[in-house]
């Protein structure tokens, strides 16, 4: 009873203020802005194949995995509910009822149909390369002219350094926690010297290292994009949290495992490949995860650097003239934003683990 | 491999091992024919588990040779690879991989290691599990069975790579009373067989039913061996005969 009075008590003003007191006008005025920074408008129809894209895909998990997917399917929906009702752009707001209709249609398309998973599954994996192809583009591809990384801004740049970064830290992480165990010892050092010395570096630092020192190593003809220095960076630096915490993983595994796979025959790779890592991946999803979400929020120190993250677009609102001052408004709707991505986040690694549990000891 | 068609599968020669300082093997010599059934029995600690996990070299000896089917163990990683697909081994443990439904167990070493095709792995599988009484659990997970059902899974996980040798390392140890028997029939059938055999275990119904050899291990060392029959009525070392009259208490007896 006295915590459902003080939760009202703390939120009564909150919700007046949301609803009656504060001036949205800030955000929907540069929502675009705060979605996709600089990023061309002539381009952006290629960011809306990418949602459709997701769409697809997980209409068709839904479909043919059913509840394993259900939950992340419906959230999606109801986000893309939530833009069509939200005073954007009618062209925006359309879009977004194409992405419904998509997610329906796919999952009605897919419902069980087993024969489709492997589709699925391919449909997952091409996901991510897809959407880069799709938003950087390249000259020698047709409708697609490059859009320079750097132009990338807000919740687009935030998602791109977050999602890029961890999917090449962790295949370059679980390489580094099997060679911190190697027997050869040049291998064995050279990897525990590289996780030693990355987390001994604070990210800022290696922004830093990224974005002004790297250009002066390089030869001058050579001429990186900062974006893809920041990635390269939080790549190298992710991954080696990420061996530290697939480290953990091999460690608890109990050494009759490995006894086991030789003594059928296995070699070392085969063992490794087919009992050992599986297992232990599993067992580390939690701690994988975790660092996920770390990096998602860590990618906010790219503003340090000047690139247009969603926290550096968010205080740029600020200083313009018609929205002076409008700190509150802006900082809730940035809270909401990663709060309900990082919600989203923890909630999928509940799931993974929930659906790889199967035949836990 | 060129395997002598000699009747000796399994020969030690003053076999050595140190854990550190401790001495834990202190010169095995030992000669196994095929189609032998052997019993490995001692207190704990006397080196018998070392001396089996020796044979396929999850334990290295430091002096001495181990040969296996013509091929000497030695630091060589292809010899070794090519005892370990001749021999199968059955844990005290289990150590299946529960990850893997039962079917997936049993197929993954041979279809990786033996490049068979999926489908002649599976029927192999099938057959083994029939054999072994439990088909219908095939695509279960470990987790999902008995202690017992687990044991003869592990039984025939190491049946499906044709081995030559089959060892036995305290495989009903860890399971409770009910399900010791029906391992154990598993075992029996399989010693019948023909099946070479190295058992540690201290099931002595088993052993006087089907070994053709009993080992006594204490200290690192063979104390006495025999066959059954002497070994039980007619003992001839005085270590041998107290750690008998621990051990064959009635309640022990089946």
């Amino acid at each position: 009873m006295l915590a459902a009075w003080l939760v009202y008590l703390i939120l009564r003003p909150a919700l007046t203020w949301v609803f009656t007191q504060a001036e949205w006008q800030v955000i929907v005025t540069n929502f675009r802005l705060f979605m996709r920074g600089q990023y061309p408008d002539e381009a952006v129809w290629r960011l809306w194949v990418g949602i459709y894209f997701l769409a697809l895909v997980m209409g068709m998990s839904w479909g043919v995995w059913g509840q394993a997917a259900r939950t992340f399917a419906a959230l999606f929906g109801a986000a893309a509910l939530l833009f069509v009702l939200l005073p954007f752009s009618l062209n925006a707001r359309l879009n977004w009822v194409g992405v419904l209709i998509t997610l329906v249609a796919a999952m009605l398309l897919a419902r069980n149909r087993a024969a489709l998973k492997p589709w699925v599954i391919l449909g997952w994996v091409i996901l991510l390369p897809l959407t880069i192809v799709l938003t950087a583009g390249a000259a020698w591809l047709p409708f697609l002219s490059p859009v320079a990384p750097r132009l990338w801004g807000g919740l687009l740049l935030t998602l791109m350094l977050t999602i890029i970064g961890n999917t090449l830290a962790l295949p370059l992480g679980i390489l580094l926690a099997l060679g911190r165990r190697s027997s050869l010892p040049a291998i064995k050092s050279f990897c525990i010297g590289y996780i030693e010395l990355w987390r001994g570096v604070p990210l800022v630092t290696v922004l830093f290292m990224a974005q002004i020192m790297l250009p002066l190593f390089l030869p001058a003809e050579i001429r990186v994009d900062p974006v893809v220095r920041v990635i390269i960076g939080l790549t190298l630096f992710e991954a080696a949290y990420q061996a530290e915490n697939v480290r953990g993983g091999l460690q608890a595994m109990p050494r009759g495992q490995f006894e086991a796979a030789y003594a059928l025959g296995l070699n070392g790779v085969l063992t490794m490949l087919f009992i050992i890592l599986p297992q232990a991946l599993r067992l580390v999803i939690p701690a994988l995860l975790n660092s996920f979400i770390s990096l998602f929020k860590d990618t906010t120190l790219v503003a340090i650097v000047g690139l247009f993250d969603l926290l550096l677009i968010g205080k740029t609102t600020l200083a313009q003239p018609d929205f002076l001052g409008k700190y509150r408004e802006v900082y809730a709707f940035l809270f909401v934003v990663y709060w309900a991505f990082s919600m989203m986040f923890s909630y999928a690694s509940q799931r993974l683990e929930k659906t790889l549990g199967v035949g836990t000891r | 491999m060129s395997a002598p068609a000699s009747d000796i599968i399994i020969e030690c020669r003053d076999v050595h091992k140190w854990f550190g300082h401790f001495h834990a093997l202190k010169g095995i010599n030992l000669t196994v024919k095929r189609g032998e059934v052997v019993v490995i029995f001692g207190p704990s600690g006397s080196g018998k588990s070392t001396f089996i996990r020796a044979l396929n070299r999850l334990e290295e000896h430091q002096r001495g040779q181990i040969i296996v089917d013509g091929i000497e163990l030695s630091n060589d990683v292809r010899h070794i690879e090519a005892v370990r697909s001749e021999i199968g081994i059955v844990f005290q443990q289990f150590n299946l991989f529960p990850h893997l439904t039962v079917m997936q167990n049993i197929t993954l070493a041979p279809i990786w290691v033996r490049r068979w095709p999926k489908s002649k792995a599976e029927a192999t599988a099938m057959e083994l599990l029939e054999r072994m009484g439990i088909p219908e659990q095939a695509h279960k997970f470990p987790g999902q069975l008995s202690g017992g059902q687990q044991q003869r899974v592990a039984i025939a996980r190491a049946l499906a790579m044709q081995p030559k040798i089959m060892l036995f390392d305290e495989p009903t140890s860890a399971l409770d009373p009910e399900m010791i028997k029906e391992v154990l029939d598993a075992m029996k059938a399989l010693a019948r067989s023909g099946m070479t055999m190295v058992v540690v275990s201290h099931e002595m119904g088993f052993a006087r039913e089907v070994a053709d050899r009993m080992i006594f291990f204490d200290v690192g060392m063979i104390v006495e061996e025999g066959s059954p029959e002497q070994i039980f009525s007619a003992p001839q070392q005085e270590r041998t005969k107290l750690f008998l009259s621990q051990i064959l208490s009635p309640r022990r007896m089946n």
